[in-house]
């Protein structure tokens, strides 16, 4: 068992830990804490995938701007721990997580047992250090971060273009909502 | 232990979805169920990453930064909505969201 197969075990159990103890606080506050616990591990793995761009962009948009975001509202709002109430509803959508969780897992068995690369315990591929960014149509993968722009400005110029647009109507729909929501909450 | 496979990535993001969607219908503060969305994507960002590496094909990554750019903007208008509709019925819990009128 080399180091990097530590590192997984390790970082994969900071993710499903997070994860799982995010879910389970009665408290908004320290499942957020959870919640950048979880960001970082899966952050971490992004590193071990040699996606280096990605596990930054994971820690700066996520664990810092969104997950900030979240404390804010939670702190602004000052939400409580939920009640301790436990419904009928509760019971029906616990049975519904399960079954659909079910119904993932056989689907991922499925696939695994259909289609043979998954599971043919070959590994990992190497990363070809040359200096195309291209393999005729598609796009190779490397760790660098020109080849990811070369990418995000030839082939996906349009939807780069768009989510820029998405991110500025965004921003003038949550101007638009925050000022109504005060407008109506002075009256 | 045996070597770290795709397969084993592909399971821990199984689980990390599996865990998101289980927030999601069992949690009743909407904040909550807020950050379990997020840990759903980030289950799906998980598996495109990998599929992307083993396959040495960047579509996948670049897939994963689209990704990103639209949670970051569902987050924001998603909070917004809930700090309005907080201002109105002054609670952040699904059962008492149940009037679509005021």
């Amino acid at each position: 068992m080399s180091t990097v197969d530590i590192l997984f075990y390790f970082f994969a159990l900071l993710a499903l830990g997070g994860g799982m103890l995010m879910i389970c606080s009665k408290h908004p506050v320290p499942a957020a804490m959870f919640m950048i616990v979880s960001l970082v591990g899966v952050a971490a793995l992004f590193v071990l995938l040699e996606a280096f761009f990605l596990a930054v962009l994971q820690i700066l948009v996520y664990a810092g701007a969104v997950m900030v975001l979240f404390l804010f509202i939670i702190m602004l709002l000052d939400v409580g721990p939920e009640g301790g109430k436990a419904s009928r509803m509760k019971l029906i959508s616990g049975f519904a997580g399960a079954f659909f969780t079910a119904l993932l897992v056989v689907v991922f068995l499925i696939m695994v047992q259909s289609s043979g690369w998954i599971n043919n315990g070959e590994g990992w591929s190497e990363i070809s250090d040359t200096n195309e960014f291209t393999n005729g149509s598609n796009l190779i993968f490397s760790a660098s971060v020109k080849s990811f722009g070369y990418g995000l400005l030839t082939k996906y110029m349009l939807p780069l273009q768009i989510s820029g647009f998405l991110l500025l109507a965004a921003m003038v729909g949550v101007i638009v909502l925050s000022k109504k929501a005060s407008e109506e909450g002075s009256n | 232990m045996e070597n770290v496979t795709p397969s084993h990535y592909i399971v821990l993001s199984l689980c990390l979805f599996s865990i998101g969607f289980l927030g999601v219908l069992l949690r009743r503060n909407l904040l909550l169920m807020l950050m379990s969305l997020e840990l759903m994507l980030n289950g799906i960002n998980l598996a495109l990453v990998t599929f992307s590496r083993s396959s040495l094909n960047l579509d996948g990554s670049i897939f994963v930064f689209f990704i990103m750019t639209v949670a970051a903007a569902e987050v924001a208008v998603g909070l917004a909505i809930l700090v309005a509709l907080f201002k109105k019925r002054r609670s952040v819990f699904s059962e008492d969201m149940n009037v679509i009128t005021n």
